[in-house]
């Protein structure tokens, strides 16, 4: 079972349509217990970076650290990848995971903020983008964006390149919305069910 | 590169998609379900679904239609029309839309857009703003004043002005229509456009007056609309979305091609 951690910012409706339809059922679930047992986990997330504090409160970010290095499919979506890395300027005391290294920024001045709508994607040989190529479009809505690190396999230029998605060994994570994304977000789900 | 996004608005009626010429002359379009999908498929963008009689008949967004409309898309889907309180809106989100467009309430009560912002993020808040340039003398555009209740009532309150204090409220982008272009398939109000996004830093997506890939062209390019927002042009096979999208691309307008 694939579970997809709701940490009460935004609505989780999307991902479990898209998840559905990538023949992939999943569970909702703010309980450790069903993170340890999950097969699969999904950090969806629209909203402020301070949000994911609540995954500390209740005991969910131990449990997705256990699972995840007991080898376990992750994949963050927007927020969820920030959460990823070390933290963001967007809330300077709550920190993420630092699976990978770095902090999350605002978007610099000049350009319209949040960055919103189909942007493309420069990529490098990956798992979760393993069918997908360089140029092809994915929608993004957000004002925050993870540093490109050598972790970093597809990136978005907005004003900067900036990562779109993450990838080291089971632990991933895409800044755009793949629920949203057409037929393409829904190949990249159903990647990463596949895994 | 950032394109820009070509949106289909489906005005829904009592469970049907309608489109009214300048907000009035109701023809019926069809299932908002099976048209979402279908311009989903053709390449559009982004999908907003709006209930264009909920302020009038003082009743609720019709769930039913938005979580019917929702199952089988995967574009951004905004739903607007009877949004008055943050529970309205967590409604629509749990139907299975990812936006909300809020147009007369937040006149009402401009804290709403901050309410639905800090529960569901600022990317979920759409302000929409009718505008109609002002006929009082002076510079119309700078002058254009906001209306609510679909058109029928003047606010006293002006566009550029509340444009930017929506902004400063959390929202996430703002969708403005000119009342005075609505339906007329002669063109967007490019000047009125430009600087409504001018005055904010978030994304602007016009509406009102499409009518040619031009139209679309010339609010994208001179009109610095970060978006373009039409109904009829689509529903009556005047235009389809792909050969819009390569009309435009040809006048230099970034798009997401192929869709």
């Amino acid at each position: 079972m694939i579970a997809v951690i709701d940490y009460k910012a935004g609505n989780l409706t999307s991902v479990m349509k898209a998840l559905l339809a990538v023949g992939a059922p999943a569970e909702a679930t703010s309980d450790p217990d069903a993170v340890a047992k999950s097969d699969k986990l999904v950090l969806p997330g629209v909203g402020h970076f301070s949000a994911t504090a609540f995954l500390e409160e209740r005991g969910l970010k131990a449990a997705i650290r256990e699972r995840i290095n007991q080898g376990a499919p992750f994949l963050g979506i927007c927020v969820g990848l920030q959460w990823l890395f070390e933290g963001s300027t967007e809330s300077q005391d709550v920190s993420g995971l630092g699976a990978f290294g770095g902090r999350c920024e605002c978007f610099a001045a000049g350009i319209k903020v949040p960055h919103v709508g189909w942007n493309s994607l420069e990529v490098k040989p990956s798992r979760l983008l393993q069918n997908v190529s360089s140029g092809e479009f994915v929608y993004y809505t957000h004002s925050y964006r993870a540093p490109v690190v050598n972790e970093t396999v597809a990136v978005t230029n907005y004003g900067a390149p900036f990562t779109a998605a993450v990838e080291r060994d089971n632990v991933m994570g895409v800044q755009f919305h793949p629920e949203k994304s057409g037929s393409l977000g829904l190949r990249i789900l159903e990647n990463f069910v596949r895994l | 590169m950032l394109t820009k996004r070509i949106i289909a608005c489906l005005d829904v009626n009592a469970g049907r998609v309608v489109k009214g010429v300048q907000f009035i002359d109701i023809v019926d379009a069809g299932d908002p379900a099976e048209l979402a999908l279908r311009h989903a498929e053709a390449g559009t963008d982004e999908i907003v679904l709006l209930d264009i009689t909920a302020t009038q008949e003082e009743r609720g967004t019709l769930i039913d239609t938005v979580r019917r409309t929702a199952r089988q898309l995967f574009v951004p889907f905004t739903v607007g029309g009877g949004i008055r309180a943050v529970e309205d809106a967590a409604a629509v989100f749990d139907a299975g839309a990812d936006k909300v467009s809020i147009n007369s309430a937040a006149i009402a009560r401009p804290e709403l857009i901050g309410e639905i912002g800090n529960k569901f993020g600022a990317q979920a808040v759409i302000v929409a703003i009718d505008a109609r340039r002002s006929r009082e003398g002076g510079d119309a555009v700078a002058n254009a004043e906001v209306y609510v209740s679909g058109g029928r009532k003047p606010t006293g309150r002006k566009v550029l002005e509340w444009a930017r204090e929506a902004e400063a409220r959390g929202a996430g982008e703002i969708l403005l229509t000119s009342m005075d272009a609505d339906g007329t398939r002669a063109g967007f109000d490019c000047e009125l456009t430009a600087r409504v996004s001018e005055a904010v830093q978030i994304p602007v997506i016009a509406s009102g007056g499409a009518g040619t890939a031009d139209h679309f062209a010339d609010v994208l390019l001179q009109g610095k609309a970060d978006a373009a927002l039409a109904a009829s042009i689509f529903h009556f096979g005047v235009a389809n979305v792909r050969t819009l999208k390569e009309e435009i691309a040809k006048r230099g307008v970034p798009v997401r091609l192929p869709c």
